[in-house]
């Protein structure tokens, strides 16, 4: 995936340089919001992550300017301003994303690999499998080698999620965004406990467990080895 | 210049004294003109009744004179000159020679008018000019007769008028001026109060009020706003002052222990492996640090301020709902029994994150809190109508809080010392109050008997009246975000 780092802090911009090229991605940087919008402009990226406060050209701005281009490529934006109002103008904005500063690098990472997989269209399926487990979105009919799982709503709708991004990894926060809509910290982490009955549901009786715990970063479905 | 000169010009140049100069001013301008009015009216009606009875004079005169001789007339004229007469006569002949008349000469003034005029005459017996007005009359043989009346009263009670007027004019504008200086002086002393209590707070002394004088006045009023804007103004510097005593504390604490942990692990004689250990738990407590201080952050920002951008409809019973519904496992892993019960159709305009993350709180609270007491817990989340408003509640059977520490506990940082030992910022309690004060609403801290009840109370003002349309809330003018 290639990946554009605006942001200004040089610090910042190399260990995500770094850090992208380990988990596998290319990143280009831009130090300042004009550089940034120039680079963007080209449309040969997957993925924009743009630090909301910039030189010359702050954040929004850039994301403004590339939205009436007509650039369409997912942003995640960055930003030390609270979660209250800035997150719904970031977002109102035009950016598909929005993490606040100080963030964990695993949470960046499977936000952006979430955006990157964006692109294409797997949300018009109606029917996901990963390995013997299959979810039908027209009957919200869930089976594992053909038998019948029965779940709750929100149970489903967790899957739903976790099969959408199969093989990536999905962090807590992500799952409490997108399965409930709830853009606050929780405190204790509630998530574990309706992922591990669901877990008890789809993997408990059969041999190959399918859902994974990434240790500090999130979960992640897949059909392979742990 | 001296004080009581500056002191004088001051009052002169008060808004208050100008206000009261111009009202007198348009006043006595107004009566001016009406007593001119009136004077005039009063004036002219006199001088047609003069000269009315002249003319009736003038025409019995006519009537008396045809036919009769000069003699005759001089004769008439002559006993009508008697003294106590009202009348003024004057007779001459064709050549201008007097032939009766209690007038001495003919008045110089009604050479130049033939139709009469008014005039000065000095009377036979008295001394003096005195005013007189007069018209001649039409008589046959050459004859001249000039029939006047004497006005000199009238002029009188004009002139005795006219100083009245003046007068009272002056005596009117003398005491408006004096009242409005008065007036000034008395609201002077007032804002001058203010003005030194203001200064006096500027210079730091927050603690500084104005006098109220209890007299219920518009000035009354301006002090009691002026106290509570002060109040509040106080009420946040204190909390500044109490946020960063906290932080010294609640934050500079866990950052030592961090910096302690990475100190330990570099020490470690066992290398690497102690290494990634000692770097596992600098991440974990960073976390916990970042979520305290997001937490701080936050109730700073509510505090400061109300949200305009993030405000949107939504059902309150649906969203406490799902709120419970997000914790209903952990609480039946931890052996609860959570029940919710929502009452439907309460819409509220708010900030749904903020409530969500309010409610979070509270049931987070009951559960973590009441895992202390060993017998089973149950945790009851409710939320409805309350009057005009709306209430959520959270009630668990925990241990409870004495009625002793209720206030302190929504204080940042407050954890009793029987809860110190478990995680958590002690801070969401006035996170909880936070959301509340901004959706013009309260916490109440209850006793459940046993366990503890918060209820979280939301204003009138953000519950959508479905009769009424949206909520008074939407867009009203004192939601400023401070930028």
């Amino acid at each position: 995936m290639r990946v554009l780092v605006i942001e200004d802090d040089r610090e910042t911009a190399q260990f995500l340089q770094k850090s992208l090229k380990e988990s596998g991605h290319t990143a280009d940087l831009a130090g300042d919001g004009e550089t940034g919008l120039g680079l963007a402009g080209e449309g040969t990226y997957d993925v924009l992550i743009v630090d909301r406060m910039l030189p010359r050209l702050d954040g929004l701005s850039v994301i403004k300017t590339l939205r009436s281009n007509g650039n369409r490529t997912p942003v995640l934006i960055l930003s030390a301003l609270g979660e209250v109002d800035d997150r719904v103008k970031g977002l109102r904005a035009g950016g598909d994303d929005y993490l606040t500063k100080p963030y964990a690098y695993s949470e960046l990472l499977a936000r952006v690999e979430a955006l990157g997989r964006r692109t294409v269209p797997e949300e018009q399926q109606t029917r996901y499998s990963v390995g013997d487990l299959v979810l039908d979105r027209l009957s919200h009919r869930v089976t594992r080698g053909g038998e019948h799982i029965l779940l709750q709503p929100r149970e489903y709708r967790l899957l739903e999620y976790l099969m959408l991004h199969a093989g990536q990894v999905v962090t807590r926060t992500m799952l409490l965004e997108h399965v409930w809509d709830y853009h606050f910290d929780p405190q204790t982490n509630v998530i574990d406990v309706h992922v591990s009955r669901l877990r008890s549901k789809i993997d408990k009786s059969f041999d190959k467990p399918l859902l994974h715990t990434v240790r500090g970063a999130g979960y992640t479905l897949r059909d392979g080895p742990d | 210049m001296t004080a009581l000169t500056e002191r004088i010009i001051k009052v002169f140049s008060t808004t208050a004294f100008r206000l009261t100069a111009a009202a007198v001013i348009a006043f006595v301008l107004a009566a001016a003109a009406l007593a001119w009015l009136l004077f005039y009216q009063t004036n002219t009606i006199l001088t047609e009744q003069v000269l009315g009875a002249l003319r009736a004079e003038a025409q019995l005169l006519r009537t008396d004179a045809l036919g009769s001789g000069t003699e005759a007339i001089a004769a008439k004229i002559t006993a009508l000159s008697q003294p106590g007469g009202a009348g003024l006569y004057y007779l001459t002949d064709s050549s201008g020679v007097k032939l009766a008349g209690n007038l001495n000469r003919l008045p110089p003034e009604l050479n130049e008018s033939p139709q009469g005029g008014v005039f000065r005459y000095s009377p036979v017996r008295g001394a003096g000019e005195r005013l007189a007005v007069a018209i001649p009359v039409d008589i046959d043989g050459g004859n001249k007769l000039i029939v006047g009346r004497d006005i000199e009263d009238q002029r009188a009670f004009a002139d005795a008028m006219k100083r009245t007027f003046l007068i009272g004019f002056g005596l009117l504008s003398l005491l408006g001026l004096i009242g409005g200086l008065a007036f000034s002086r008395f609201t002077l002393n007032r804002l001058d109060t203010i003005t030194s209590t203001s200064r006096s707070i500027m210079a730091g002394d927050l603690s500084r009020r104005i006098p109220v004088e209890g007299n219920g006045g518009e000035l009354d009023a301006l002090a009691q706003n002026l106290n509570e804007m002060l109040d509040r103004i106080e009420g946040l510097m204190s909390g500044l002052r109490e946020v960063s005593d906290n932080i010294a504390h609640d934050l500079k604490t866990p950052l030592n222990r961090l910096r302690n942990s990475a100190e330990a692990a570099l020490r470690d004689p066992r290398g690497g492996d102690a290494y990634r250990e000692g770097l596992e738990r600098t991440i974990e407590k960073s976390d916990e640090l970042i979520k305290t201080f997001n937490a701080l952050l936050l109730i700073a920002r509510l505090e400061a301020g109300p949200l305009q951008e993030s405000l949107e409809r939504f059902d309150l019973g649906v969203l406490v709902d799902d709120v419970a519904e997000l914790y209903m496992p952990a609480a039946e892993e931890d052996g609860f029994a959570l029940t919710v019960e929502t009452e439907s159709g309460v819409a509220v305009m708010a900030n749904k994150q903020l409530i969500g993350q309010a409610v979070a709180n509270l049931i987070d609270n009951a559960i973590k809190y009441s895992r202390v007491s060993t017998k089973e817990g149950a945790i009851r989340v409710t939320a409805g109508r309350l009057g005009a408003g709306a209430v959520i509640s959270v009630a668990d059977t925990g241990p409870g809080i004495s009625a002793a520490d209720r206030e302190r506990v929504l204080k940042r940082f407050v954890r009793l010392e029987e809860s110190r030992t478990k995680p958590g910022t002690g801070l969401g309690l006035s996170l909880v109050a936070a959301v509340a004060r901004l959706h013009h609403g309260e916490i109440r801290l209850e006793d459940n008997h046993p366990g503890l009840k918060v209820d979280l109370v939301l204003s009138e003002r953000v519950v959508v009246d479905p009769q009424r349309g949206p909520a008074r809330e939407a867009g009203s003018p004192a939601l400023v975000v401070a930028k």
